[in-house]
């Protein structure tokens, strides 16, 4: 009995945390009508897609046994960066190329750092994170940066013009999900960075070329937060430098609780995102039953210490 | 020799799990004696350091310190009760001041404030009963030599007087000259009273220090004695007098031309000197004592660590290089098994098949993809071909016995496969049977032509298994024979210095 209660804990333990958390809020009579519907559940997941997307690289970056802490500065950032790019009237498309661009290179001047320098990834993006918040606030002239629309503006309305049913936004964290578990799953590089986190000094002895593979682990993952940014640009249709402090800590709780070691090794995108829902869902239901919002933070971070605590129940069946 | 004085032990044992690590081991010293342990690798001196220096409880067999029962509850308990222990790796905190270290634990204090005057005094008269007044107090332990670290963690062990002082090879680090001092040190020590335990793989240096001997062999004392009255051939007598059962099977391989030509290669900071030549189907033996820099060599010659000196040719593959990664080794047909499968050799959080192909993932599939059910049945023949016992080749490779894990880890370097294959103490904590599997492969390998470089610290393994056998001794490759022209007793003494 103990033993199956284990086995499901290790293999759904996310889930059935996700299914917990929305009972919670659809049981109570004052707010089951509004809660569990169609038009709330669009709300939640596009009040998601920022968290879910910088989960998905920060679950690479995790599993490869690292860590990024300029995630939030990186999203602000490129945010600035693609409102500055759409004020000079570039077009949409070399808007996103550049933003992804910019991001990129963020990650790539970490991951250099972090893999041919041989420096703590705390430790590296620690510093990133202060540097990068101030290069945004620089470049933004430390103000709001405003421009006259865009079809950026379109991506996370849940106003659904166009009937997709969900806003762009949640459909391209969906797709991009999908892919980066696939590619984790199923190549080499993927293996590879399975074999990373999970033991770096194996990867060198077989002949992994680990240097190369993190600089490309933090670069792909900065292209990730790019993204990320210029969702955060179509959610405010303006460049805020000030924006996403501290998001990296939800990230990192999204992918936490989703299941991943901060030892590296282990993890999933599907753990991940369904990680980053449970927040989301938690922060949307607290606000409609009203609770005040440093009761919904309690409630978070309860949740956080609760997901390790099963994680390393886990572990402990496996050792 | 009283009974009431110095520590007596009686028949200690002790077990982990099946394996027996002390079987009964017996032994006394007196007060202001130098004693000797002596024993190969494995042999339980560790065991036995443990159980006395309250790390781990005797499972049976009685102590008595000064004539009263010892049974210390844990390391503190032991110094406390009068015996402290100098381990091999010193135990400084390198940031903090020479008078910090010397009385971390023990700090003079009242609520909690140090007493300054009073900790000088202390760490000065410490430093003084080793006559190293001249070790500065203030300074960072980190500035010191090791040599003097070594001093300080000493005076440290003396704060708490105690009655029995163990020293784990504590020359190992040290030049001629630092040996000298510290043996004047012991000295010192020994006319104060103090019993010191003096366990070393250097037989000469016992000879030079030591009152009396006891020699360990798989758990048991064999032999116990004055030093004076002791011959260095009885003593490695004593250590090795085993017999070779015949877990190896001589296979027929005929010696093929040089494959590699390692030229006087040394990387930092053990590996001073190796040269020699393999042959395809010749197995070579690599014998010294820990730290003697037989893992350096193999590690050097798979580009893990950097050559200071030197060149590894391997034939058939153009020149030497400048820089070479493991990456290009693999693909040079050369591979290496870690003796540290924990740590080194194997993901213990990832199935079987991905530990096993990880050299070579990318010829799975096309465009950088893994098609994963041939890369599990690549597996699952290695599983069936070596008889390991897991559920299938996508169980965690963690949840395996050491001798599966082992039969998997090679299994990467036929998988590869590998033609010169590097074997790091290739049966170190396996059971029997699948040692008797390795050493039956490792034939096989050299019938097919392979060559194959074992480092190993179980004599009896690379007398029974090489066709030659190289010996190191201090960062050197010492001496090179085939194998008829050694024995135990010859390799031991070339690995101790005393050729």
């Amino acid at each position: 009995m103990k033993s199956t209660l284990k086995h499901l804990l290790a293999k759904g333990g996310p889930f059935i945390g996700l299914i917990l958390v929305i009972a919670l809020f659809s049981l109570p009579t004052e707010t089951r009508e509004f809660f569990l519907t169609y038009h709330n559940f669009k709300i939640i997941f596009t009040q998601t897609v920022i968290v879910a997307i910088g989960a998905i690289a920060m679950t690479m970056i995790i599993v490869s046994g690292g860590i990024d802490l300029s995630a939030g500065s990186s999203i602000a950032f490129t945010s600035v960066v693609g409102a500055l790019l759409i004020q000079r009237e570039f077009g949409t498309i070399p808007t996103v190329i550049l933003v992804l661009t910019a991001g990129a290179i963020i990650g790539l001047v970490n991951g250099t750092m972090i893999a041919a320098l041989r420096m703590p990834p705390f430790i590296v993006t620690l510093g990133t994170m202060s540097m990068i918040r101030g290069a945004g606030k620089w470049r933004a002239d430390n103000q709001t940066v405003n421009y006259e629309g865009s079809p950026i503006n379109q991506w996370m309305t849940t106003a659904d013009p166009a009937g997709y049913a969900l806003p762009p936004g949640v459909w391209v964290a969906i797709g991009l999900a999908t892919v980066t578990a696939v590619v984790l799953k199923n190549t080499v590089f993927g293996r590879h960075v399975f074999a990373l986190g999970s033991n770096e000094a194996t990867a060198r002895l077989c002949g992994l070329p680990t240097v190369r593979l993190k600089i490309m682990i933090y670069a792909l993952a900065g292209g990730f937060f790019g993204l990320a940014g210029l969702f955060q640009l179509s959610r405010l249709r303006q460049g805020d430098p000030t924006v996403a402090v501290g998001l990296e800590l939800d990230i990192i709780a999204a992918v936490i609780i989703g299941g991943a070691s901060l030892s590296g090794g282990v993890g999933t995108i599907l753990g991940s995102m369904i990680g980053a829902l449970i927040m989301a869902v938690l922060r949307n239901g607290s606000q409609q039953m009203g609770w005040p919002t440093y009761f919904q933070e309690i409630i978070i971070g309860l949740v956080i210490i609760v997901a390790v605590f099963l994680d390393r129940l886990r572990q402990g069946k496996q050792t | 020799m009283t009974a009431t004085a110095g520590l007596r032990l009686v028949d200690i044992q002790k077990r982990f799990g099946a394996t027996r690590a002390l079987r009964g081991v017996s032994f006394d010293i007196a007060p202001g004696e130098i004693h000797a342990l002596i024993g190969e690798n494995g042999a339980g001196k560790s065991t036995l350091m443990k159980v006395l220096s309250g790390a781990h409880p005797a499972d049976a067999g009685t102590m008595e310190l000064g004539g009263r029962p010892y049974l210390p509850a844990d390391p503190h308990d032991a110094r406390k009760k009068g015996v402290a222990m100098i381990y091999q790796e010193l135990n400084l905190a390198l940031h903090l001041s020479v008078q910090e270290n010397i009385l971390l634990g023990a700090e003079s204090a009242s609520l909690g404030w140090i007493d300054r005057g009073q900790s000088r005094e202390r760490a000065r008269s410490a430093l003084a009963q080793l006559g190293h007044e001249s070790i500065a107090l203030d300074r960072c332990a980190g500035a010191f030599s090791i040599a003097e670290q070594q001093v300080i963690e000493i005076a440290r062990a003396l704060l708490i007087k105690p009655q029995v002082l163990i020293m784990d090879e504590p020359t190992s680090s040290l030049t001629r000259a630092d040996t000298e001092k510290l043996f004047a040190t012991i000295l010192r020590l020994r006319a104060q009273g103090v019993s010191i335990i003096y366990i070393s793989h250097f037989l000469e240096e016992c000879r030079q220090l030591c009152d009396r001997y006891t020699v360990l062999k798989d758990g048991e004392t064999v032999g116990t004695g004055q030093m004076d009255a002791a011959t260095l051939d009885h003593i490695v007598t004593l250590m090795t007098g085993r017999e070779v059962t015949d877990l190896y099977p001589r296979s027929t391989h005929a010696r093929g031309a040089v494959v590699l030509d390692v030229k006087a290669v040394a990387s930092e900071p053990r590996l001073k000197r190796a040269s020699f030549q393999v042959h395809g189907g010749e197995i070579f033996g690599v014998a010294g004592l820990i730290g003697a820099g037989r893992t350096d060599l193999l590690r050097a010659i798979f580009s893990l660590d950097a050559l200071a000196a030197g060149e590894v040719c391997i034939v058939g593959e153009g020149e030497a290089e400048e820089t070479a990664t493991p990456r290009r080794r693999w693909r040079q047909g050369l591979g290496f098994l870690s003796e540290n499968r924990k740590e080194e050799g194997l993901m213990l959080n990832q199935s079987i098949a991905d530990n096993l192909t990880l050299t070579k993932q990318d010829s799975f599939g096309r465009c950088g993809w893994i098609n994963g059910r041939r890369q599990r049945q690549v597996a699952q023949r290695w599983v069936g071909a070596l008889r390991v016992k897991c559920r299938d080749a996508g169980q965690r490779i963690g949840e395996l016995s050491g001798g599966n894990q082992q039969k998997i880890a090679i299994a990467r370097l036929l998988e590869h496969p590998a033609r010169i294959f590097l074997l790091d103490e290739p049966t170190r904590g396996i059971d029997v049977g699948s040692k008797a599997q390795i050493y039956q492969l490792i034939g096989e390998l050299a019938a097919a032509g392979k060559t194959v470089i074992v480092v190993s610290s179980y004599l009896p393994e690379l007398l029974g298994l090489c066709d030659t056998i190289g010996v190191m001794c201090r960062g050197e490759l010492a001496a090179i024979r085939p194998r008829a022209d050694w024995t135990e007793a010859e390799i031991m003494r070339v690995a101790m210095g005393s050729v």
